[in-house]
């Protein structure tokens, strides 16, 4: 046991919480602004392939923030700038070169408010895959996106009817399966549970388990438990008030779920994990 | 420590209740009032004009809606030009102006030009609306006639064989007043269009970017459908609006009532007609002129009824 545990402090003096050869998305040095206000500040994190990544922190520490960077959604966001690098399989995402189009369709994302278009299910599927170009058959690939994403048993006597007729639970499924049309390799997921009841909720968890075998999923969640239910690694972000008393975030603790949760390094991760947050 | 006693607390609730109510039931009431007598006040004007109308109606019946000979000295009445004047030049207008007024509001709802081009536009947009319409007519007589001259020409030495074109252009007419219509309804349009534009939320752009959407496939594919129904609905207050224009177009149409299919021509729309003859109107012919209001009276209501119906019928996002 002590020379186990030994083993692992060493690891984590080489911080290298992840096998950088497994790393599909690494950040280093981001930094985020809106305007003038910094939002987010020195972020380093490699996320694993294959895995689900949990990032959790207080409200406005900038997790959605990050999020967004990794599939350059921000860049649609009027006057907030990305400094630092985020790399996806080696290439950084925020070089001159990068269409960001293009890198929206290999990393997908799904939202905290469920927001399927105002189409019959069946289109809200086909768009993806439309604006992807896809030529094989439309048919089977509903069906494949709508049984991964578990939706296919309730909905598959009502595909001409409108995504925003199903309840909340099933349109965050139809935006998991119109994500996961467009075979991408990564799965975004900004609280995708929080407007969700209970079996809704655990029926989505269940859906990210499974996913994880084909997708490497970085989720922003509220729900500690949820985190550790889901998630194989864990970030913890924080808020400091910064010199002005405006308030950024950055990343506190970065590890395997079980050591966030169980032998957490920082005062504040303990805190912030054991509920006595202020 | 309690020095309320229930006693005075019922006291003083009913004393202030009574306050409450009296303000409360004249609210009620007051706003009741208003309301019945907008809506009195719409049906008195149409049994006015109805109850006005009903010599002609009477003595001309339907043949009205089908005759085109607006002859005074026989009295003779029929509005079929005028109907058709109304409809060819608020179809006109909306032609042109609904691509214009869509792609104004879609630029002034995107954010692709800094907001300190897009304020000033939204501003010149919306002072459109202030220009007083007789002064449109007037712009339209001494500007946008002889302008668009050589376009008329061009479409009567290319197209005369098509009814639509099979007059030499002759200066004031349906198209004029069709291009002068446009503008004056521009700016509704737009406003509306663009409001429900950026009535969206902004979840559902980011879920079509998300997916790696572009921004012309986004706005046509995502985002005008879910804004379909306000924009519906802008278009035909707009067409409302310019069925019943008068000034402008009494000023630049013409004023003809022989039919005439062509938009070169001169033609004379139901407004106009009773705009440049009521003055001189007497006995059937004014009759004849109620009953040529009350007909234009119809029409926008259709319109609205049927812009109601499409409304409803399309799922607001
Ligand atoms: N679209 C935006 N425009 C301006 N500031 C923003 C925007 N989105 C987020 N912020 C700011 O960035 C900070 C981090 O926000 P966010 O990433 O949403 O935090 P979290 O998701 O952790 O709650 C907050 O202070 C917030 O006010
Ligand atoms: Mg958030």
């Amino acid at each position: 046991m002590p020379t186990h545990r030994k083993q692992q402090e060493e690891a984590r003096d080489q911080h290298s919480v992840v096998d950088e050869s497994e790393a599909v998305l690494r950040t280093e040095n981001v930094k985020v602004t809106y305007g003038d206000t910094l939002a987010l500040r020195d972020v380093s994190m490699d996320v694993p392939k294959n895995q689900v990544t949990a990032l959790i922190g207080p409200s406005g520490c900038g997790k959605s923030t990050l999020l967004r960077c990794f599939n350059r959604l921000n860049d649609l966001i009027d006057g907030c700038k990305v400094e630092g690098k985020v790399f996806y399989r080696d290439k950084n995402l925020y070089s001159s070169k990068i269409d960001p189009v293009s890198v929206r369709r290999r990393i997908g994302m799904v939202f905290q408010k469920p927001n399927p278009f105002p189409k019959s299910i069946y289109d809200n599927i086909t768009y993806g895959a439309k604006v992807n170009g896809f030529k094989g058959d439309m048919d089977e690939l509903v069906e494949q996106s709508l049984q991964r994403a578990a939706l296919w048993g309730e909905v598959k006597d009502k595909l001409k009817e409108n995504g925003l007729s199903l309840s909340g639970g099933q349109q965050q499924r139809l935006c998991i399966a119109r994500a996961i049309a467009l075979k991408p390799e990564v799965v975004l997921m900004d609280e995708p549970c929080s407007s969700l009841d209970p079996v809704s909720t655990e029926r989505v968890e269940d859906l990210i388990h499974e996913l994880k075998e084909d997708y490497t999923i970085v989720i922003v969640t509220h729900n500690m438990h949820q985190a550790t239910r889901v998630s194989d690694f864990t970030a913890f972000f924080n808020a400091e008030e910064s010199d002005d008393g405006s308030r950024f975030g950055y990343l506190v603790e970065y590890d395997r779920t079980e050591r966030v949760f169980e032998d957490p390094q920082e005062e504040a991760t303990q805190k912030y994990v054991s509920g006595k947050f202020g | 420590m309690t020095a309320v006693t229930s006693d005075d607390r019922s006291e003083q609730d009913v004393e202030r209740s009574d306050i409450e109510k009296a303000t409360d039931r004249s609210f009620i009431w007051g706003t009741g009032i208003l309301a019945i007598a907008v809506a009195a006040v719409l049906l008195w004007i149409a049994a006015q004009v109805a109850t006005e109308a009903m010599p002609a109606i009477q003595t001309i019946g339907l043949d009205f809606l089908t005759r085109s000979t607006w002859d005074p000295v026989d009295d003779i009445y029929g509005i079929l030009p005028a109907i058709y004047g109304t409809l060819i030049s608020s179809l006109i207008a909306i032609l042109l102006a609904v691509p214009i007024g869509l792609a104004c509001a879609i630029v002034l709802s995107e954010n692709f030009l800094p907001i300190s081009i897009r304020t000033p536009l939204t501003f010149l947009i919306e002072l459109l609306a202030a220009i007083p319409s007789v002064v449109y007519g007037l712009w339209g007589i001494y500007v946008l006639i002889p302008f668009i001259e050589p376009i008329g020409n061009w479409l009567h030495d290319n197209f005369g064989w098509f009814p639509l074109f099979s007059t030499p252009y002759q200066g004031p007419g349906m198209l004029p007043a069709g291009i002068v219509l446009a503008i004056m309804i521009l700016p509704i349009l737009t406003v509306i269009a663009r409001d429900s534009l950026a009535a969206l939320p902004t979840n559902l752009r980011w879920g079509s970017y998300g997916i790696g959407a572009t921004r012309w496939r986004t706005i046509f594919s995502v985002l005008i459908p879910a804004a379909f129904s306000g924009i519906v609905g802008g278009i035909m207050l707009a067409l409302g609006r310019a069925l019943g224009e008068t000034m402008a177009v009494t000023l630049v149409i013409g004023n003809s009532t022989d039919l005439n299919f062509s938009v070169l021509a001169p033609s004379v729309t139901i407004s106009s007609l009773l705009a440049s003859q009521f003055a001189e109107a007497s006995g059937l012919q004014e009759d004849a002129l109620f009953y040529a209001g009350l007909i234009l009276f119809a029409i926008t209501l259709i319109v609205n009824i049927l812009a109601e119906i499409i409304v409803l019928r399309v799922k607001k996002y």
